[in-house]
């Protein structure tokens, strides 16, 4: 009774102040009130409480597979339209467009001589480093790891649509209700969840600082991390399929994985806790490093310590060394691929001489590309993205650890763990740098090609008899 | 019209035109071409990329790229007996030939001398073969090419020494759909 009375004096005395409209707005303003907090109760209650505790409803699931009956259906329904108009669609094969045969040059070359006696020049062997030159042109292995996967079928996205000429009213009506869902419901909550979840990691991590050092804050640092990580996960409404979880990392250990985007680091990091390695940067993600690093030792360098080679391995092998220290995560591959690929790892983190977990991602790129390509994209636009995507979903596969065997360096040990990795994942193993994102190719493999068709040229025998 | 295409191998390529073309003003600079790792370590590449811009220009325009590209398209049995009227294809034997001459012919000039010749050894040999060595190498090939005695070898007598080669099968690319 006593609300209803003195809503009505509210109401009569704005009438009198600003006249009709206030009412409406008012009730606008009380509605909105009511809507935040169900919202927030929701959120709590289906989010957060079951992050806290590592559960889940299922929910995420369930809006996954609806997603992909919907997106073979819209596929279907651009076939329709693109056979009506006797064209056809254009399909993207990230297997390759052109038939390349994998023969060398010497055998090429030699076949061309057709079993001449003497391997002398011809000027027919021009031709297969033409073919090959125009080939690499059409299409090359490397390159294209660098941009984002092409998709199979339409996901709804503007950004993965090549076929805009074959999309029907009812698509369109489609694709505009999910840009509605996804930037006006979606996003937001997204958005939300994140905030927290950094919030939170920033001032729980700070609390468990002020603990002394023990079994006591090492088990809080844990659950902390884990929670926080948690929110994060649900905050980019990822869906992540743990497989062979028995081979999860161990204390003292190295975990090594393919890098695809900086999510990769939250993933992994929901299920486990790690150390973890980087530069020491300003801004918002200082602020967390420094909070994060109060709770358990994580390594961070200075950017003028990264150039120092020594510096790093001395300070990773101190603290594997350590027993009661986590596993340390590295991404050997020094930069983000997009996930059709393994590329070269670099050798730093497997001259440490301890247990290396292997562990292979791969992301369902239907739903939402995670793929970095931090030439295109900022930071900020890059987390838009993928907020405003439909989903991300991955697989990780924990492999067993791996040692380096005797007589084996370096190089060959890292070898053996990316074609370990690849495998796993079904991604391409391939032996370039990924750093020919941004720099050049060494002279050096010009130079084998050179010597290779020296010799075939030249003969080996004479070729033993200069050497 | 001479570069029979399907549509879709176009809209292929117009793609990997796109993604090469990092300045994103519709054409394609050496710089572009010397980023695709595999073809800056081909002993041959800068004589590849040189074909694909005209003379004197910096720039090639998607239908520049396309042109130059045909050249490599297969030769399909029907066509072999087609009627000539429209003039020759890009993919035939002839020009297919003409292609790889052009990469020995630095100066186009329509002719191969002993220099050219010698440079583009030393391209695909490097550091690997003695001065002496390549220049033999080079007189061999020139004697027994050159039928006018002018130290040089032209087209016709490159096409003859290379007319048992299956040139169309060496220089074609063929694409997967």
């Amino acid at each position: 009774m006593p609300m209803k009375a003195v809503f009505q004096r509210r109401l009569q005395k704005l009438k009198h102040i600003r006249g009709v409209q206030q009412p409406v707005f008012s009730l606008i303003c009380m509605l909105l009130g009511i809507s935040f907090t169900v919202w927030f109760t929701l959120l709590l209650v289906f989010i957060i409480v079951p992050a806290i505790f590592g559960v889940s409803f299922g929910i995420r699931r369930v809006y996954m597979k609806s997603l992909i009956k919907l997106f073979e259906w819209a596929t279907l329904r651009m076939e329709r339209g693109a056979k009506e108009k006797n064209q056809h669609l254009y399909k993207p094969y990230s297997n390759g467009i052109i038939a390349k045969e994998p023969v060398s040059l010497e055998q090429e070359i030699q076949e061309m001589r057709r079993g001449s006696a003497e391997p002398e020049f011809d000027m027919s062997d021009i031709f297969y480093f033409c073919r090959r030159g125009v080939e690499s042109i059409v299409d090359d292995e490397v390159t294209k790891r660098f941009t984002a996967e092409e998709l199979e079928s339409w996901n709804l996205l503007t950004r993965s649509n090549y076929n805009f000429h074959h999309i029907s009213t009812r698509l369109t009506a489609l694709w505009g209700m999910g840009v509605l869902i996804r930037y006006g419901f979606l996003l937001p909550l997204r958005v939300t969840l994140a905030f927290t979840g950094v919030g939170l990691l920033v001032v729980l991590t700070s609390i468990v600082g002020l603990f002394p050092n023990g079994r006591m804050k090492n088990y809080l640092s844990d659950k902390v991390h884990l929670m926080c990580y948690r929110i994060c996960v649900r905050a980019l409404t990822a869906i992540i399929t743990y497989h062979d979880s028995e081979n999860k990392p161990k204390n003292g250990g190295i975990c090594v994985a393919n890098h695809t985007s900086p999510i990769d680091v939250i993933i992994l990091a929901s299920d486990g806790c790690y150390a973890m390695v980087g530069q020491v940067h300003g801004g918002l993600m200082g602020v967390i490093q420094r909070a994060m690093v109060k709770a358990c030792p994580h390594i961070w360098f200075e950017r003028s310590e990264v150039k120092d080679r020594h510096l790093v391995a001395k300070r990773l092998s101190d603290h594997v060394a350590d027993e009661s220290k986590l596993p340390i995560l590295i991404f050997p591959e020094g930069t983000c691929i997009n996930n059709t690929s393994v590329m070269m790892f670099k050798k730093g983190s497997f001259e440490i001489g301890c247990t290396v977990y292997p562990v292979a991602i791969k992301y369902d790129p239907r739903f939402g590309d995670a793929f970095w390509n931090s030439s295109k994209f900022g930071m900020v636009n890059y987390l838009l993205h993928m907020m405003s995507s439909w989903a991300i979903v991955c697989s990780v596969w924990y492999l067993p650890p791996m040692s380096r065997m005797e007589g084996e360096d370096a190089v060959q040990f890292a070898n053996r763990v990316k074609a370990a990795i690849a495998r796993k994942g079904g991604l391409a193993d391939l032996l370039w740098d990924g750093g020919l994102k941004r720099g050049k190719v060494k002279e050096v493999f010009k130079e084998e090609q050179q010597k290779l068709y020296s010799k075939v040229l030249v003969g080996s025998s004479e070729d033993r008899s200069r050497s | 019209k001479k570069l029979n295409i399907s549509h879709s191998q176009i809209t292929r390529l117009y793609s990997r035109f796109h993604s090469l073309d990092k300045g994103e003003n519709g054409a394609l600079s050496r710089e572009d071409f010397q980023r695709i790792p595999e073809l800056a370590i081909n002993p041959l590449g800068d004589r590849i990329i040189n074909a694909f811009f005209p003379e004197g220009e910096d720039q090639v325009n998607f239908r520049g790229f396309m042109r130059t590209l045909a050249h490599f398209r297969p030769v399909e049995d029907n066509e072999k007996n087609k009627d000539l009227t429209s003039g020759e294809p890009l993919n035939s034997r002839t020009n297919k030939l003409h292609f790889a001459f052009q990469l020995y012919d630095l100066d186009r000039d329509d002719k191969i001398s002993r220099d050219e010749l010698l440079q583009v050894l030393r391209m695909m040999v490097g550091v690997n073969i003695s001065d002496e060595q390549l220049g033999s190498i080079a007189d061999r090939t020139i004697q027994e090419a050159d039928t006018n005695g002018d130290m040089c070898i032209s087209f016709s007598e490159f096409t003859k020494v290379l007319e048992k080669v299956d040139v169309e099968q060496k220089m074609s690319i063929r694409f997967l759909h």
